[in-house]
C-alpha cells in the first residue's frame, strides 16, 4: 500500500512540474492517436453512408465482416503490419519499420471497422421517415445521405471517439512496429509498459493517470455536448 | 447547437489533427517520416536494462551527428531484425547463433566489446541448498528434485541459450527439463521483468550480473552460484551486411563498431556502474582475445 502511495505522489509531482520526459511522451501519444484518428474518419465517413445508401448483393455479410473484425487483437494487426512493413516485406522499400508512421498504419488498420461498423449502424439508427420524407420534398441523393448524416451526428460522433480511444489505449500494434524507441516511438501506453517491467512505478503510475484523464475528458466534452442538445 | 456546428466542429478536429501530425513532422525528435541519417541498432535486453545504451547512445549521436534508434529485443529477435534488414548493426550475446549469422552471410564481422558473468541468483535462504557449488552441479541438483522453482527466460535470447547450455552439461535433454513440471517456469520476458518475477516466485533464475547489479535495489534475491567457466558472457557487436540485406546504413554501422572498440569508450564501459552500483557492470575487452574463463 505505502508503494502505491509513494508511486502516486510521485506520478502527480511528475504530472504538475511538466517533467519533460512525460509531456513529450504524452504529446506523441496524444499526436500519433488523432492523426489514426482523422485519417480514420476521412476513410470511414464516405465509406460508411455509401454501405448503408447503396443496396448491393452481400450487404450483410459485408456488414457481419466488419462487425466480427471489432475484436481483431491488437498484436494480430501488429504482426501483419510488420510483415507487410518490414524491409523483406512487400512495402519495405518505403522504410517504414519503427517509425510513427508504421504506427500510424497500424493504428488505421485497427480503427477502421470499428468506426465504419458503427457510423453504419449511426445512420441506419436514424428514423426512416426522416429520409423518405426528404425524398417526397424532392431532396437529391446527397441532400438525403446529408441530412441522414446530420441526425445521426451524435452517434457518428461517438464512433469517432470511440477509435480515438482504441488508438490511444492500445499497446501490443505500437511495441511491434514502433519498437518503444526513446524520443521517437515511445507512447504512453510502451513507456508504461517498459517501465513496470523495469520496476520503476512512478513513471507508469503518472502516465496511467494521464490516460485515464485524457479518457475522462473526452468523454466529459462529448456528454456535455448531447446533454445540452437532446 | 445545430447540425451543422456539429459537423463544422468535426471537420476542424480532423483537419485541427491532420495538421497537428504534420506539424510533428517538421519538428525534430516527433518526425512521422524518417530523416536521411538515421542509425537502427538493436540490442539485446541485458544492454538496454543495465542503462548501458541509454548511457552511451547521446555520446554517439553527438559524436556523428545521426539519429539512434536502439531497439530492445531477445538476441533470436535481434538476429532476425537484422536478417530482415529492419536494423543496420546489433549488439548481442550468444556466439554460436552470431557465428551463423556471420557464416549464412548475414553479417559483415563480429568483434567483441565487453564481458561480464552470468550468476544463478536465488531466495537468500538457498531452499534447494546449492550455494557455492558448480554450475553444472547446481542445476543437476534443481533438475533432479523438480520442486524448487526456476524462472526461464524462454525467448530465445542470449540468456535463454546460455541455460540450455548449462542444462545440457549437467546432463539433461533441455525439452525434458522444459515439460517436467510446475517448478520449470518459462517468462517469455526480457531479463528485468523474469527478475522482478523470480524475486515474486522466491525462484531461482540465472541473470547476467550486469542487469542483476541493476536491479539488486529492488530485488531481495542474492548470488547463489558465481563460479564456472560456463558462465562467461561475451558481448559482440555485428553489422548487416549491406551486400547481402538491402538498404543498410553500412558506414554508420561502421562508425558504431569503430566507437565501441575505442580506447575512449572502452574505458566509459569499463568505469558504468561505478558510480551507482558499486562496481562496474562490465569488463571492456575489445582487441583482446576472446576470454575463455
Amino acid at each position: 500500500m505505502a508503494e502505491l502511495w509513494q508511486g502516486l505522489m510521485k506520478a502527480i509531482e511528475l504530472i504538475v512540474t511538466l517533467d519533460p520526459e512525460v509531456l513529450e511522451i504524452t504529446v506523441r501519444s496524444l499526436v500519433i492517436s488523432a492523426a489514426s484518428c482523422a485519417i480514420t474518419a476521412l476513410i470511414c465517413l464516405p465509406l460508411g453512408s455509401l454501405i448503408h445508401f447503396n443496396r448491393f448483393r452481400g450487404k450483410r455479410s459485408l456488414i457481419n465482416v466488419i462487425q466480427t473484425l471489432y475484436s481483431v487483437p491488437t498484436v494480430a494487426v501488429g504482426l501483419f503490419v510488420f510483415l507487410l512493413i518490414s524491409r523483406a516485406g512487400p512495402l519495405g522499400g518505403l522504410g517504414l519499420m519503427f517509425t510513427p508512421a508504421a504506427m500510424v498504419l497500424g493504428q488505421v488498420l485497427l480503427l477502421v471497422p470499428v468506426v465504419l461498423g458503427l457510423v453504419i449502424s449511426a445512420l441506419s439508427g436514424v428514423d426512416k421517415a426522416v429520409p423518405e420524407t426528404a425524398v417526397a420534398l424532392g431532396a437529391s441523393k446527397i441532400q438525403v445521405t446529408a441530412l441522414t448524416m446530420m441526425e445521426a451526428r451524435f452517434a457518428i460522433l461517438t464512433a469517432i471517439i470511440m477509435g480515438f480511444g482504441r488508438a490511444i489505449s492500445e499497446l501490443g500494434l505500437s511495441l511491434m512496429v514502433g519498437g518503444n524507441i526513446r524520443g521517437f516511438t515511445r507512447t504512453i501506453t510502451t513507456a508504461i509498459s517498459l517501465e513496470t517491467s523495469k520496476g520503476d512505478i512512478e513513471l507508469s503510475l503518472a502516465l496511467g493517470i494521464i490516460l485515464i484523464c485524457v479518457a475522462m475528458v473526452i468523454n466529459f466534452l462529448l456528454n456535455r455536448l448531447q446533454n445540452r442538445y437532446y | 447547437m445545430s447540425p451543422k456546428a456539429v459537423f463544422c466542429l468535426l471537420g476542424v478536429l480532423i483537419i485541427v489533427s491532420l495538421l497537428l501530425s504534420l506539424f510533428a513532422c517538421t519538428v525534430q525528435g516527433a518526425d512521422i517520416l524518417p530523416p536521411k541519417q538515421r542509425l537502427r541498432v538493436a540490442t539485446t535486453t541485458s544492454l538496454y536494462d543495465t542503462g548501458l545504451w541509454g548511457y552511451l547512445e547521446p555520446i554517439f549521436e553527438k559524436k556523428y551527428g545521426v539519429e539512434m534508434d536502439v531497439l530492445y529485443a531477445a538476441t533470436g529477435i535481434a538476429l532476425e531484425y537484422g536478417k530482415r534488414g529492419d536494423v543496420d548493426v546489433i549488439t548481442v550475446h550468444d556466439k554460436a547463433r552470431e557465428l551463423q549469422f556471420i557464416s549464412e552471410g548475414y553479417g559483415t564481422e563480429r568483434v567483441i566489446f565487453a564481458y561480464n558473468y552470468f550468476v544463478v541468483v536465488g531466495p537468500s535462504h538457498d531452499p534447494a541448498g546449492i550455494k557455492g557449488m558448480k554450475p553444472e552441479d547446481a542445476f543437476r541438483k534443481l533438475g533432479e528434485s523438480g520442486s524448487v522453482a526456476f524462472i526461464s527466460r524462454g525467448d530465445e535470447s542470449g540468456t535463454h541459450a546460455k541455460e540450455k547450455a548449462i542444462w545440457k552439461s549437467a546432463g539433461f535433454d533441455y525439452e525434458k527439463i522444459r515439460k517436467s513440471g510446475q517448478w520449470y517456469i518459462e517468462a517469455g520476458r526480457g531479463m528485468g521483468p523474469t527478475l522482478l518475477m523470480a524475486k515474486e516466485k522466491m525462484a531461482y533464475t540465472l541473470s547476467d550480473i550486469g542487469t542483476f547489479l541493476a536491479y539488486k535495489g529492488k530485488l531481495d534475491l542474492v548470488p547463489i552460484v558465481d563460479k564456472g567457466s560456463i558462465l562467461l558472457n561475451v558481448y559482440s557487436v555485428l553489422p548487416v551486411n549491406p551486400d547481402k540485406v538491402k538498404n543498410i546504413n553500412a558506414a554508420m554501422a561502421r562508425k558504431l563498431v569503430q566507437f565501441l572498440a575505442s580506447a575512449e569508450i572502452q574505458k566509459l564501459i569499463g568505469d558504468y556502474g561505478i558510480k551507482s552500483y558499486g562496481m562496474p557492470l562490465f569488463t571492456p575487452c575489445a582487441g583482446a582475445s576472446e576470454p575463455t574463463s
